[in-house]
């Protein structure tokens, strides 16, 4: 019963995990770039909805619409004022760029909400389920948080392999000058990559904080950082991936912490990530691309 | 030709701009430096000729004395650094109304940052400072003393509480307890007072703060054969899950978790606990301070959190009572024990000083050897809000005796 426990809870932090990577595999999938600034949007979108709901009074589920309104246009400005006039300079410039808006982002939210940690009421509202006399407690942030997970995944997949504006970024994932040559406008596809990338990522700011309750101007920090990881580790630029990546990743971070040690846990996650990178270096379910010379 | 002219422009660009920082980077640490080493007494003289002068017109009073004091006043431990000077600054204004000898204080920010620390310990210099309160947080003061140990200014932290911080300095002394005694009184406190039969701990590995606590804590334990049947550990980077270590601190039946911890993961691991249905006692230490003026906290998870702390606000003694009500008039809030610590830190340097003859010109360095004599001297005792009779030994360390309390409605109760 604890085991199945512990499991509960590694799929609730991947379920989490799972959410953030989708941004990073998006943007890189489409773009072509690690997009670092993500994580820091993770903490914009916790801010958005603790100030809707705390100073303005607003009911969760509108908190949590508006914070994804205000992400999604805070992704597509980002992308408008620092990633877009880069779309030509090398991958380092980009990257480097990247870095900067996130520690733009984390110190712009350090002059604005301060540093003191804020407490985070959970926009959940259900009690824990109480299963076998009690023996095993799941938490409503914790059903909410897997159901968000599978229901994003699963509007992310259709929107990607059945819309119109899907199929533009398949094909500006393969191959950007092509698809522009067949009348595909890159720039607009990048920024609707954006929008959803840090509509998603507002989300995950709702749901990181429901479920650990504290809110800095590092909060997003770390749990991007994990992220990442779990999209390499799925295999970077696969929808599917991401989602598998995360919930693995999630799982093995709780379950080291129970059945090896709670000092180690950060060390097995990483030792897995590069045992597996070393087997297949694309990720779990990364595609191997031959590079014609 | 103008495409492959872009990313070779944007590159150059960001080079540029990378060098740019890196000199004016460097620029800082030297100007710094220099500011350091040559330049530091003449802005100091002309400063205390200012006050001299004003002083001659003004009244007979004597020119204050120049304490500087650094702690975080924003960043994560904010808090704390706050409090201090909220509480010095009560203490300073205190001590000049009553005539005789006077105080200037200067509190600078160091966000809990030891290199920004460093800077504010040497725009204090600059400034003039005399004595130095401070620094807040455990961390920046190993740096900070290392300089002032060099300059020979006389330290008194109000709550830097490694024994680190004041190994092999004479001249930094300590009004907190160190993390040793911490670990001790707790194992102590739990022990006699019957509060629990199973202890499990959760501490922060990769704090020095904690693991010190918790290595003094354990050994203690053993002695007093105090059961402790969990120990599980979590880092900054991984301090957001509590569910493991709070599953098998239920599992081992303990009916007390130790926490020496600060009260941002302790928040969490309430929450949490909350969550699961697992209701233990809550025990923690001084870092634990500050969990009721968390923002938007829900004080009900706190409700029944026991603290050993060496501060009760609601001590019905006239010091505590006093104090307590200027702090509420002034800052609208309930006093915790760093602001306690503050203020002791300023009354212990005045009670030290008031009967010899330093003026706003005797030397920092000569203030240092003479503190040094008083505070590790046998007949120096000081009575403050943090304790009775407290001594120093030459160490740095102080000598006092913590009380416990517990959070109940909301606010702390003694529980002695």
């Amino acid at each position: 019963m604890t085991f199945l426990s512990y499991l509960i809870s590694g799929i609730s932090l991947g379920s989490i995990y799972a959410i953030i990577a989708l941004g990073y595999t998006m943007v890189y999938g489409i773009a072509k770039m690690l997009n670092f600034a993500h994580g820091d949007v993770i903490m914009v979108g916790g801010y958005m909805s603790f100030i809707a709901m705390i100073n303005f009074g607003w009911p969760p589920l509108l908190s949590v619409l508006f914070a994804i309104l205000v992400c999604t246009v805070l992704g597509i400005l980002i992308e408008q004022l620092a990633y877009k006039p880069l779309r030509s300079a090398p991958p380092l410039a980009v990257l480097i760029t990247a870095i900067g808006v996130s520690y733009f982002l984390q110190n712009a939210a350090l002059l604005i909400f301060s540093a003191n940690p804020k407490s985070y009421s959970s926009i959940i509202p259900f009690d824990s389920l109480r299963l076998f006399n009690g023996q095993l407690i799941i938490s409503g942030t914790t059903i909410v948080t897997i159901i968000a997970c599978i229901v994003i995944i699963w509007t992310l997949n259709t929107i990607v392999n059945k819309t119109k504006i899907g199929k533009a970024m398949r094909a500006v994932s393969e191959d950007k000058e092509a698809a522009q040559l067949m009348g595909i406008s890159v720039n607009k596809t990048i920024s609707v990559t954006f929008a959803i990338g840090s509509a998603l990522a507002a989300v995950a700011g709702v749901l990181l904080c429901s479920a650990y309750p504290i809110l800095m101007p590092t909060t997003g920090a770390m749990p991007g950082i994990k992220a990442f990881t779990a999209a390499v580790f799925g295999g970077i630029g696969s929808i599917p991936g991401a989602f598998l990546g995360g919930i693995l990743l999630g799982i093995i971070e709780i379950l080291g912490k129970a059945y090896v040690s709670t000092q180690l846990s950060d060390a097995i996650v990483f030792a897995v990530l590069i045992i597996i990178l070393l087997v297949k270096p694309t990720g779990l379910l990364g595609k191997k691309t031959l590079v014609k010379v | 030709m103008r495409k492959h002219m872009k990313p070779r422009f944007y590159l150059t660009l960001v080079v540029a701009l990378v060098l740019c920082l890196a000199m004016l980077a460097g620029c800082g640490d030297k100007g710094a430096k220099k500011t350091d080493s040559t330049e530091s007494a003449a802005p100091a003289e002309k400063e205390t000729e200012k006050a001299d002068d004003k002083q001659a017109e003004k009244s007979d009073d004597a020119a204050p004395i120049k304490l500087g004091g650094i702690g975080p006043i924003s960043g994560p431990a904010a808090v704390y650094g706050i409090a201090v000077k909220n509480g010095a600054s009560i203490a300073v204004d205190e001590i000049n109304a009553l005539g005789g000898m006077q105080f200037e204080l200067k509190f600078e920010d160091d966000e809990h940052d030891a290199e920004k620390s460093v800077n504010a310990y040497n725009s204090l210099k600059d400034w003039g400072m005399q004595i130095l309160v401070g620094t807040v947080t455990t961390g920046p003061c190993l740096d900070v003393a290392a300089e002032s140990y060099n300059d020979r200014i006389f330290t008194l932290t109000p709550s830097a509480s490694s024994p680190e911080v004041i190994k092999g300095k004479d001249n930094v002394y300590q009004m907190c307890f160190s993390d040793l005694n911490q670990g001790i009184a707790s194992a102590q406190y739990i022990e006699e007072k019957k509060l629990a039969t199973k202890v499990a701990i959760i501490y922060n590995n990769a704090d020095a703060y904690s693991t010190g606590i918790y290595e003094k804590f354990i050994s203690e334990a053993e002695v007093r054969d105090l059961e402790v049947v969990s120990t599980t550990t979590f880092t900054d980077d991984t301090a957001n899950d509590f569910s493991v270590q709070l599953t098998e601190a239920q599992n081992a039946g303990a009916d007390l978790v130790f926490l020496p911890i600060y009260y941002q993961p302790s928040s969490l691991i309430l929450a949490q606990a909350k969550e699961m249905g697992y209701e233990p006692t809550f025990f923690g230490v001084d870092g634990m301070d500050g969990i009721l003026t968390l923002e938007n906290f829900d004080t009900k998870l706190a409700e029944g959190v026991m603290l050993l702390t060496p501060f009760v606000a609601d001590a019905t003694d006239d010091l505590t009572v006093a104090f307590v009500e200027k702090y509420d008039e002034l800052y609208g809030e309930v006093p915790n024990q760093f602001a306690a610590d503050g203020y002791d830190s300023v009354y212990a340097i005045y009670e030290a000083l008031k009967d010899s003859d330093v003026t706003a010109e005797t030397s920092a360095s000569d203030l240092c050897d003479l503190l040094i004599g008083i505070f590790s001297g046998d007949d120096f005792e000081f009575n403050g809000l943090t304790g009775d009779n407290m001594t120093w030994s030459e160490t740095g360390e102080v000598a006092k005796s913590p009380k416990g309390m517990i959070i109940e409605n909301g606010v702390y109760v003694g529980m002695d």
